[in-house]
C-alpha cells in the first residue's frame, strides 16, 4: 500500500518540479527547481542527500520563524562533514524572549545575523540537485516554504525522506505495533535520539541544528543498513 | 572553531594519539572527518583496497584480520586503524569488519599526513604501536627477573624482634616458636633520628643487631655462656641492611659480599622483614622440585599441611615464567603425588607396616597428570588378593583415612562422589577391581558408567605398581572390543556441553540464555578429556595423560588428520585459560576457582575461547557420530 502511495507522489514530484523550473519568477528558486534530482528508480546507494535541520522559535510556521540552519550533505557511504554548512537567522518578527530557550545561540549572535532572505541563495543551492533528510518534515517543510514565500513570494516544495517516518512504519504503523499499543505497551519513542539509540548510535549533543542534521545523515545511514538494501530504489523513501 | 563540531573533537581529544595533539589540529581533524556507520558484521576494509582516509572508532567495535584471515586485533571506541596502509602501501593489508553496529569517522589521508608532520608524538603513536605491543610482552617477562624484582617481593613476614635486656634464652625460645631462623635486636634508642624508628605504640627504637640460630651455636653455647645472658652482650656489632625497594640482586650479592645468611630489609628505618639466602635460591628455584624435597622432608601432617601455600606460590611463578598447562599440570601431579606418599610414609610408621601387599591409586586428574590447583582427591586401594577383609581391612580403613584426612588438610578436599579409599567399595584385592573392570566393559550403560569413568584414569602412587599395570592392560586389551562400552562412554562424554561463547559481560548458552560466569573445568576442560579418553580408550592407548593419549591417537585412523591437533590447541587453550585466572585469583587473594567472568577475560582471549569451544561442539557432535549406540544390542 505503501509503495503505491509513493510511486504517484513521484510521478507529481517530478512534474511539479519541472513546472515550477519554467513558472519561477526569482532566479534562486528558478536556478533550484532546474537542478536535475536523482530519477526515482534511482538505487539509494547513488542518491545525493543533505540533510536538513532548523531551529525555530515555535512550532507554527506562521507564527514562529527559523533561528537556525544545519546542512550536512552526504551519501549512504560518507557523511562529509566538511561540506557541512550553518547559519544563525535574525527572525523578521519580534521574539517573545522568555519563550525561547536555545541551545548554543546567544540572544547577540541572533541580534547580529543576517535576515533568512541574504542566506536564501546559498541555502537553495546546497540543497538542489539532492534529496533532503530531515528528521519530522512536517517542520521543515512548512517553516521553509512559509520562509521563502515571505520573502521571494513563491512556495517551495520538494521530496523529503524522513527518518522519523521510517521509524514510524516499524514502530507506529506496523500491525504488531498496532497490537502492542492495543494491548497496554506504550508507543516505541520515534524522537531522533531514541530512534538512534536502537541502531547503536552515540548520544550527540540535541538542539544544534548542525549536529542534528549529523545525527539524521548517521540515523538514515543506519535504518537502510539494518532494515534495507543498497539497491532499494529512491521512490521507496520519499514522500 | 565551530562550536556545533565540540562534540567529534571532545571525543576524540579522549582517546591517544589524539589527547597530546594542540586544538588547532584537533580542530583540523573535527572539520575534515567524513562519516560512516557500518552494520554489525559488515566490511569495513577489504583486503586489497585502496586505502585513503584513517580510521577512528567513534562507537561500536571492530575486528581487524591478518592476511589469511586469522585476527590480528580487536578494537573500539576511541581505536584506530588504517595507519599502516596510510603508512606504507596505501592498499589495505589488515582488512576489517565491524562486530558490533559501528561509527567510523574517517580522517583523510591529507590531514593524516599533517598530523604526522606537525606532532611527533602522533607520528610515533602511528609508527611504532607494533613495536610497542612487543615491548609489552618483553616488559612482562623481565618483571619476573631478579634484576627487576624488589626485595619486598620475597617477604612473608614481619621479623621477629627482641630487646638487647632479653634473655638468650628467650629469644631463642621466640625464635623456635615463630619457626624463624633469625630475631632482630632492638634497644631504646638515643636521640640520633638517623638510625631510628617510632614503632605502633610510639617508642622510639634503634637496632643494634641480628641474631641468628647459628650465632646460638657459636656465639653462646660454644663460648659457654647462660641462658639467661642478655641478647645485647652476645650480638656483633656489624649490621648489614638492605632497603626494601633494593634488587632481590642487590640483596644476593650484599649477602655474598659480606658472606652473611640473614639480611634484614627496611622500609627507611623501619625493619619490614629478614631475607635468608634461601629465600633467594628458593625465588630462583621455585619449582615443583624444590617443594617436592621439602616434602620428604616434614615429619607430620601438620607439616605438610603448612606447605600449601608454598604449593599455591609454586604455581602462580610457574605461570608468570609462561608454562605450558603440561608443565603445570604435571608439576602439580607431581606434589600431589608426593603429599600422597609422604603421607603413606607417616601413616605406615604410625600404623605399623602393612599385612598384605597393596597398592595405592589415584584416579581423575592426578592419574593424568593434569592436576589443577583447585582439585579434590580420587584415591583408592588396591590390595592383594592374599587380602582377608576380617583381618586386614581395619589396617587399610585407618590407612586410607590417615592419608585422606591429611590430603583434606593441605587443600585436596574430599571426593565428592566418595571415590577414595576409605569407601569400602573402593579398597578391594585386585581380583575385585578386575571383576569391577570386567563387569563395567561387559555390561555398560551410560547410568552405570556416569560415575565409574573416574576410574578409567588410573596410576599407581605408591607400592605394588604391577597390580595397576594389570587393571591399565586390562583396559587396553579390552576396551577397543567393546563397542557398546564404547558408545555408553560416548554417550557420557556429551553430558557436559561448551557455551556458545562470550561477549562483554555475559556468557552466551546455545539456548540463547546469558550467564554471568562460566565453569572452566566443566564447561570446557573436563568435557574434552572425556571425549579424548573415549578415542584413547578405542585406541587401545595405555596412556593416561590427555595430550599423550592425543599422541597415540594420531597414530591411528580414528579422527580425521589434523582434527588431533585441533583438539591438543582447543585443550591446552582452555587449561591455560583456567590456569591463569587461577593465578590471579591466588595474586589478587581470593580463593581460586574454575570460574571465569567474560568481564575479566581479554578481547583476545575471549575470542580464542570461543573458538576452543567450537572445536569441542564439534568433537562432541563426531563422537556420537562415531561410536554410536546400538539400540538393538542393548537388551543383549
Amino acid at each position: 500500500m505503501l509503495r503505491v502511495r509513493s510511486r504517484q507522489r513521484l510521478s507529481d514530484w517530478q512534474t511539479y518540479m519541472s513546472q515550477r523550473a519554467e513558472q519561477a519568477r526569482d532566479d534562486g528558486v528558478a536556478n533550484f527547481f532546474a537542478t536535475p534530482l536523482p530519477a526515482p528508480d534511482t538505487p539509494i546507494k547513488d542518491v545525493p542527500m543533505v540533510a536538513l535541520d532548523m531551529e525555530t522559535t515555535g512550532l507554527d510556521e506562521r507564527r514562529h520563524a527559523i533561528v537556525s540552519l544545519g546542512v550536512v550533505p552526504f551519501t549512504l557511504d560518507r557523511i562529509r562533514v566538511s561540506q557541512r554548512r550553518y547559519w544563525v537567522i535574525k527572525p523578521p518578527r519580534a521574539l517573545v524572549e522568555s519563550s525561547i530557550a536555545y541551545h548554543h545561540i546567544t540572544h547577540s549572535e541572533i541580534a547580529q545575523a543576517p535576515d533568512l532572505d541574504a542566506i536564501l541563495d546559498e541555502l537553495l543551492e546546497s540543497l538542489a540537485g539532492r534529496i533532503v533528510v530531515v528528521h519530522f518534515r512536517h517542520i521543515e517543510r512548512p517553516f521553509l516554504n512559509e520562509a521563502v514565500k515571505a520573502r521571494r513570494g513563491e512556495s517551495v516544495m520538494f521530496p523529503m525522506i524522513d527518518t522519523m517516518s521510517l521509524e514510524a512504519r516499524r514502530h507506529r504503523q506496523s500491525m504488531w505495533a498496532r497490537f502492542k499499543r492495543w494491548v497496554g505497551h506504550p508507543p516505541v519513542p520515534i524522537r531522533l535520539q531514541p530512534s538512534r539509540e536502537r541502531y547503536g548510535l552515540p548520544a550527540y549533543q540535541g538542539h544544534h541544528a548542525l549536529i542534528d542534521a549529523l545525527a539524521t545523515a548517521e540515523l538514515l545511514q543506519a535504518q537502510i543498513a539494518t532494515h534495507y538494501h543498497r539497491d532499494t530504489p529512491l521512490h521507496d523513501f520519499w514522500c | 572553531m565551530d562550536v556545533e563540531l565540540l562534540d567529534i573533537r571532545q571525543h576524540m581529544g579522549k582517546f591517544p594519539p589524539f589527547d597530546s595533539l594542540s586544538d588547532d589540529l584537533l580542530d583540523l581533524i573535527a572539520t575534515h572527518v567524513e562519516i560512516s556507520y557500518f552494520k554489525a558484521g559488515s566490511d569495513i576494509m577489504l583486503f586489497g583496497q585502496p586505502v585513503t582516509d584513517l580510521c577512528y572508532i567513534r562507537s561500536g567495535a571492530v575486528e581487524v584480520y591478518r592476511r589469511k584471515g586469522e585476527l590480528y586485533n580487536r578494537l573500539g571506541e576511541g581505536d584506530i586503524f588504517g595507519h599502516f596502509s596510510l603508512l606504507r602501501s596505501h592498499r589495505v593489508s589488515f582488512p576489517a569488519k565491524a562486530i558490533e553496529d559501528t561509527l567510523i569517522y574517517f580522517i583523510p589521508d591529507e590531514v593524516f599526513q599533517t598530523l604526522c608532520a606537525e606532532d611527533d608524538h602522533f607520528a610515533d603513536f602511528v609508527e611504532l604501536e607494533r613495536p610497542r605491543l612487543e615491548t609489552a610482552v618483553e616488559q612482562q617477562k623481565k618483571d619476573n627477573d631478579m634484576m627487576i624484582t624488589r626485595i619486598r617481593k620475597l617477604l612473608s613476614r614481619y621479623p621477629v624482634m627482641v630487646e638487647t635486656t632479653t634473655s638468650v634464652q628467650q629469644a631463642a625460645r621466640q625464635v623456635t616458636e615463630a619457626q624463624v631462623s633469625a630475631a632482630l635486636v632492638l634497644e631504646e634508642a638515643d636521640d640520633d633520628p638517623r638510625r631510628s624508628f617510632i614503632d605502633s605504640e610510639e617508642r622510639t627504637w634503634q637496632i643494634r643487631g641480628i641474631l641468628t640460630d647459628s650465632d646460638f651455636r657459636t656465639r653462646v653455647v660454644a663460648q659457654g655462656l647462660s641462658p639467661e645472658t642478655p641478647v645485647g652482650e652476645v650480638i656483633s656489632q656489624r649490621l648489614i641492611t638492605i632497603q626494601s625497594d633494593e634488587t632481590v640482586y642487590e640483596a644476593m650479592l650484599t649477602m655474598l659480599r659480606n658472606n652473611i645468611h640473614h639480611l634484614p630489609v627496611l622500609y627507611r628505618r623501619r625493619p619490614v622483614g629478614i631475607v635468608h639466602l634461601s629465600d633467594i635460591i628458593r625465588y630462583e628455584t621455585q619449582s615443583g622440585l624444590y617443594l617436592v624435597s621439602n616434602i620428604f622432608s616434614q615429619s607430620s601432617a601438620e607439616g605438610l599441611a603448612r606447605l600449601a601455600s608454598d604449593v599455591r606460590a609454586a604455581f602462580v611463578r610457574m605461570v608468570d615464567e609462561g608454562a605450558n598447562s603440561h608443565m603445570v599440570g604435571s608439576a602439580l601431579s607431581t606434589i600431589g603425588r608426593g603429599l600422597t606418599r609422604r603421607l603413606l610414609e607417616l601413616a605406615e610408621e604410625e600404623l605399623g607396616p602393612p599385612p598384605v601387599p597393596y597398592c595405592f591409586m589415584v584416579n581423575g586428574s592426578m592419574a593424568r597428570n593434569e592436576q589443577n590447583i583447585v582439585t579434590d582427591q580420587d584415591n583408592a586401594l588396591v590390595l592383594s588378593d592374599d587380602f582377608v577383609p576380617e583381618q586386614h581391612d581395619s589396617y587399610f580403613l585407618a590407612l586410607a583415612k590417615y592419608v585422606s584426612d591429611g590430603l583434606a588438610a593441605c587443600g585436596y578436599t574430599y571426593c565428592k562422589g566418595d571415590v577414595m579409599a576409605t569407601n569400602r567399595q573402593w579398597r578391594q584385592p585386585l581380583r575385585i577391581w578386575k571383576m569391577y573392570f570386567n563387569d563395567w566393559m561387559d555390561n555398560p550403560t551410560p547410568e552405570r558408567l556416569l560415575h565409574s569413568s573416574i576410574f578409567f584414569d588410573l596410576d599407581s602412587v605408591d607400592g605394588e605398581e604391577i597390580y595397576i599395570e594389570q587393571l591399565q592392560d586390562l583396559i587396553a586389551e579390552k576396551a577397543p572390543q567393546r563397542p557398546l562400552f564404547l558408545a555408553a562412554m560416548a554417550r557420557n562424554a556429551l553430558n557436559r556441553t561448551p557455551p556458545l561463547g562470550f561477549f562483554r559481560t555475559f556468557v552466551m548458552e546455545k539456548d540463547g540464555k546469558h550467564n554471568n560466569s562460566i565453569n572452566l573445568k566443566r564447561r570446557g576442560t573436563a568435557p574434552m578429556v572425556d571425549v579424548i579418553r573415549v578415542h584413547a580408550m578405542a585406541a587401545g592407548s595405555r596412556a593416561q595423560n590427555s595430550f599423550q593419549r592425543l599422541d597415540d591417537i594420531a597414530e591411528t585412523q580414528l579422527l580425521m588428520p589434523g582434527a588431533v591437533d585441533k583438539l591438543r590447541y582447543a585443550l591446552e587453550f582452555m587449561c591455560m585459560s583456567r590456569i591463569r585466572h587461577q593465578a590471579i585469583d591466588l595474586q589478587e587473594g581470593r580463593m581460586p576457582d574454575n570460574n571465569i567472568e567474560p568481564e575479566n577475560v581479554a578481547d583476545t582471549e575471549r575470542h580464542t575461547l570461543k573458538d576452543a569451544f567450537q572445536v569441542l561442539s564439534n568433537a562432541q557432535k563426531f563422537l556420537k557420530f562415531r561410536y554410536p549406540m546400538p539400540a538393538n544390542r542393548r537388551a543383549t
